[in-house]
């Protein structure tokens, strides 16, 4: 009677001062309906509190939502407190995000980003190969 | 630190264990995974924790959902934390039946709790091996063992659920808002007769006194209400948002394990709440054998002429020889 595994578990907020949550909630009902569990954190949220979270939940995978172009700063920022504290969880982040920023993002080592167009299925399959669980929930 | 796979050996469990008890967070958050996932290594884990634990007040918070159960949690874990206790917090959230995903939303109000380094966990209520009644005192036992007091468990209390959790903790608080309710349904709700102590939270809302009272008049009027070598349950009012009352709160949740302590009733729970736990991995275990049995033995088709009933009996005269 073993398990096959926990679902994935996913810790979604927004990182300092930025009040649109909307998308992050409409992201939350997607993941929550492909089977994975969301530890939903919402928003103003501080490094301390998203390292704490991903700490305490185990998580698997870190979704970070920003529609104030705060990104380029912010994005590392979150990357490099989790590397600190040494938890390799990696980060996703969703809102809007200029094409042209991509690389830099990448290259602070964000795992993936998910534009405004993304569909259901991109924004699971992006969660599901971040978390290194292709093709399972 | 890298997770021990299900099968992995017990020393990989045992030093996560050690972590844990020296006060690795990492180390105590993965043995709630593995205690999530149930099955050999969720059992190498309660081993481990078993001869340390004894040393937390288990305490239940439940109630309505909107109550503010989450707000109150956090801000008695935050009075608790600040005055030098080291509280730990298992916030319990319903899965989705249909696709077994949850959105585990109780830490959107313990930012505080957080700041001020109590531990939290959230867990879905589905998805486990052996169910919640299982999960909860297995994650409840990781925590106690780790060195947290009081842990607190947080459920939305509607359904079953609830009584699980009474199950597992030595004081259950019952939290109700103004408008939930007249006396009538004080009384007829079996939530309510669960309760050690009783808050009305939102107290600075109008209606606040009049649930008091009506939960003052269903304590007056019930026997039963009261459970045994606790007393009459308190009522506390806060306005949990502001703080209000929880200092009030936290004296009351103290002086009921003092009552418990006092009349060996904690003892007397405790073993309860074994001999519960003892039923629950008993049932998990014959259910496994039973889908196993009906699994490879071909049991299976039962005949439409066979009731259900008499078809169960008769199998389970053969399983259980």
């Amino acid at each position: 009677m073993v398990d096959t595994g926990l679902p994935i578990r996913v810790v979604l907020a927004k990182l300092g001062l930025d009040g649109h949550d909307r998308g992050l909630k409409v992201v939350a009902r997607m993941l929550r309906d492909a089977g994975m569990e969301v530890v939903y954190l919402g928003l103003r949220q501080t490094t301390d509190n998203i390292v704490a979270a991903v700490e305490q939940e185990d998580a698997d995978v870190v979704g970070i939502s920003m529609h104030n172009a705060g990104h380029l700063t912010l994005g590392p920022l979150i990357v490099k407190a989790l590397d600190e504290a040494g938890l390799a969880v990696p980060v996703v982040i969703g809102g809007i995000v200029p094409d042209a920023d991509l690389p830099e993002l990448e290259a602070a080592g964000v795992a993936a980003v998910l534009g405004p167009g993304a569909s259901v299925e991109e924004v699971v399959s992006t969660v599901r190969s971040a978390a290194g669980r292709d093709g399972s929930t | 630190m890298e997770a021990p796979e299900p099968g992995a050996g017990s020393s990989a469990v045992a030093e996560l264990a050690d972590a844990s008890r020296s006060g690795d967070r990492r180390a105590t958050a993965r043995l709630l995974s593995l205690v999530e996932r149930g099955g050999d290594p969720a059992d190498e884990v309660a081993s481990a924790a078993h001869a340390h634990v004894g040393g937390a007040h288990v305490v239940g918070i439940t109630g309505a959902p909107g109550s503010g159960k989450s707000t109150i949690t956090n801000s008695l874990t935050t009075l608790l934390a600040e005055a030098g206790r080291r509280p730990a917090v298992l916030a319990v959230d319903p899965s989705s039946p249909l696709t077994g995903g949850a959105i585990l939303g109780d830490r959107v109000r313990m930012s505080g709790a957080s700041e001020a380094g109590v531990f939290i966990r959230s867990m879905a209520t589905r998805g486990h091996a052996g169910g919640l009644a299982l999960a909860v005192p297995g994650a409840v036992r990781v925590l106690d063992a780790a060195g947290f007091d009081p842990v607190v468990v947080e459920t939305v209390g509607v359904g079953q659920v609830e009584v699980d959790v009474t199950d597992a903790a030595d004081t259950t608080v019952v939290v109700v808002a103004p408008g939930w309710g007249d006396a009538v349904q004080a009384n007829k709700a079996g939530l309510l007769e669960v309760a050690d102590l009783f808050v009305v939270n939102k107290a600075d809302r109008p209606g606040a006194t009049d649930a008091r009272r009506d939960l003052d008049l269903m304590l007056d009027l019930s026997t039963v209400a009261t459970r045994p070598g606790s007393g009459r349950p308190s009522i506390t009012m806060t306005t949990a948002t502001e703080g209000d009352g929880i200092g009030e709160l936290a004296a009351a949740v103290a002086g009921h394990l003092d009552l418990l302590c006092q009349g060996g009733e904690l003892d007397r729970r405790r073993e309860k709440r074994r001999i519960a736990e003892v039923r629950a991995h008993l049932e998990h275990l014959l259910a496994g054998a039973a889908d196993e049995a009906l699994a490879t033995e071909g049991l299976l088709p039962v005949q439409a002429s066979e009731s259900p009933m008499m078809a169960a009996r008769r199998l389970a005269r053969k399983l259980l020889g």
